[in-house]
């Protein structure tokens, strides 16, 4: 497998660490931001960021850059 | 004719009148019926998907897990990023068997993988005992929202017929087209209500959506991080759900089939990509929970939170828009949710099982005529029986992810064999359905769903080693 490729596959891991095996480290109230409690604030960080790791996975990933069958 | 009823009429017929002209152009094919014709590019595939996937649960039931059961209401938000991180590197798979051997439906993808028809049969079987529960439940959402909308002018048991005919007319003309094009029009006022009322409330009593938050964490500190209010629902319960839940989001047999109504794997990623940020609205829906246990305390059902706050702090037109989003963001799962279970029936049940010879065009004739076979049965229920198929309600979502196994599986491992899968599927779903009859979910505080596709894998990798490998295609 291509280094990219691999990369691009260990991407995919991100949010299951930051979504599901850190949970346990972060169920607290304090400290809030903006009110928030720490919990809500530590999933709405990592579900904004998902997008970024996947278009980060997709950048690694393409086999040649661009990849321009789809387009016009 | 009062405001609030006029604004839900117009939008729903105008919402069907568009359902309907989205398809008369086109000359009507089965593949054009199902998968649209595999032409769908970006923006039409995110309305699509968000239209499938933000239900009325959405709407009333994250609000109503907030106000009744506080943070384990927080798993919505993260199994959504994980599903679509799933799908960023399942589904352009998927999607490109499907394109390679003209797969339609989920079924196809089992009959083609491991060459058994009868495989193909039973998991359109489980796919439409899945599915039958969730289209009572938007048609009973559908009632629901109308009733409250209209302060009963329109009672659950007119609605709930009026939105299955609507529904009917444009799925049976129009296919996967016409709710794709309802479902711009679902998003769009859905997205508007939800942020009108996810920031105006708060802000109306407590100056803000922080400010709420703090007001909260000074009366009751324990509903905003975890069990909430619900005990048995503790972290261990959220990390086994949302594994469960990401696992089994793309195997419903809708949402398993929308990668195939992609134009290219490439929009199916870039989609993947995008959709966490769908997310964020339910934040908000989220916050009008919370809001609502702060003002409203003592509300009978949960699942109300949302309607009767708005009724309570906004003027009577308003709450005709709510309504009128509301109705629509039911038509549109259930359109989807209709499609598939007949076109399952038709094409992988009736022809796939008994009349392998039927042509095309039988088929397509089928599965219309059984729209309105489902939607009747679904409506049926809905009236008669509103309570009888909640077994399979709690167990639809256990029972697609038990699918999940042998998908991935199949894609990255020789040896999974037939029999390794069905021993895997039929395991996981007699282990989800033990456990949640018998009222042992969560059991050790994981989600039993989770317990029984643990069991599913197990039970798949030990069979396929045990049975000489024949995979048709690799």
């Amino acid at each position: 497998m291509r280094q990219g490729k691999k990369l691009s596959f260990l991407l995919g891991a991100v949010p299951f660490l930051a979504l599901v095996a850190a949970l346990p480290f972060v169920n607290r109230l304090e400290p809030t931001v903006f009110g928030l409690p720490f919990l809500l604030v530590w999933i709405l960080f990592w579900v904004a960021l998902t997008p970024l790791v996947l278009f980060a996975a997709d950048r690694l990933g393409r086999r040649r850059p661009p990849d321009d069958k789809d387009r016009p | 004719v009062t405001p609030a009823l006029a604004i839900i009429l117009g939008v729903v017929l105008a919402s069907t009148a568009v359902g309907i002209t989205a398809g008369r152009r086109m000359k009507m094919n089965l593949e054009n019926w199902t998968v649209g014709g595999r032409r769908f590019g970006l923006l039409i595939m995110w309305f699509l998907m968000a239209g499938e996937i933000y239900t009325t649960f959405t709407f009333l039931g994250a609000s109503g897990w907030a106000y009744s059961r506080g943070a384990p209401t927080y798993y919505i938000l993260i199994y959504g990023a994980l599903a679509y991180t799933v799908s960023f590197y399942l589904l352009p798979e998927l999607w490109r068997r499907g394109k390679r051997f003209g797969l339609q439906t989920q079924p196809d993808f089992f009959i083609r993988t491991f060459g058994s028809r009868a495989l193909g049969v039973f998991v359109a079987l489980i796919g439409v005992a899945s599915i039958l529960p969730y289209l009572q439940l938007q048609l009973a959402g559908l009632g629901l929202i109308v009733e409250a909308a209209s302060d009963g002018a329109v009672v659950a048991n007119v609605a709930i017929p009026a939105g299955f005919v609507l529904t009917c007319v444009f799925v049976f003309t129009s296919g996967i087209r016409g709710t794709a094009w309802v479902a711009i029009i679902k998003d769009v006022l859905m997205i508007a209500a939800v942020v009108v009322v996810g920031i105006g409330a708060p802000r109306m009593f407590f100056g803000g959506i922080g400010p709420m938050f703090k007001a909260l964490a000074a009366k009751a500190p324990g509903h905003l991080v975890l069990p909430g209010a619900a005990p048995s629902l503790g972290v261990s319960w959220v990390m086994s759900t949302v594994l469960l839940t990401a696992a089994g989001f793309y195997m419903w047999p809708h949402t398993f089939a929308s990668a195939f109504s992609a134009k290219s794997d490439r929009v199916i990623r870039r989609n993947a990509i995008i959709m966490p940020f769908y997310q964020i609205p339910i934040l908000l829906v989220i916050g009008v929970g919370f809001t609502a246990f702060l003002v409203l305390p003592g509300l009978a059902n949960g699942d109300m939170a949302f309607l009767t706050l708005v009724r309570k702090t906004y003027p009577p037109w308003f709450l005709g828009f709510v309504g009128a989003a509301g109705a629509v963001t039911a038509m549109v799962p259930a359109s989807i949710l209709v499609l598939t279970a007949s076109t399952l029936l038709a094409k992988n049940i009736y022809q796939a099982g008994f009349r392998p010879g039927a042509s095309e065009r039988t088929v397509l004739r089928l599965s219309r005529a059984m729209v309105v076979v489902v939607m009747a049965a679904a409506l049926l229920f809905a009236l008669v029986f509103p309570n009888a198929l909640v077994n399979l309600l709690l167990i639809g979502y256990d029972g697609v992810s038990q699918l999940f196994p042998s998908v991935v599986l199949a894609l990255v491992w020789k040896r999974l064999t037939r029999a390794g899968a069905a021993a895997g599927i039929v395991t996981g779903i007699a282990v989800a359905a033990g456990l949640v009859f018998t009222k042992h979910d969560p059991l050790w505080g994981l989600n039993a769903g989770f317990i029984a596709l643990a069991a599913n894998a197990a039970v798949a990798a030990v069979v396929s080693l045990l049975t000489p490998s024949r995979r048709i295609a690799g």
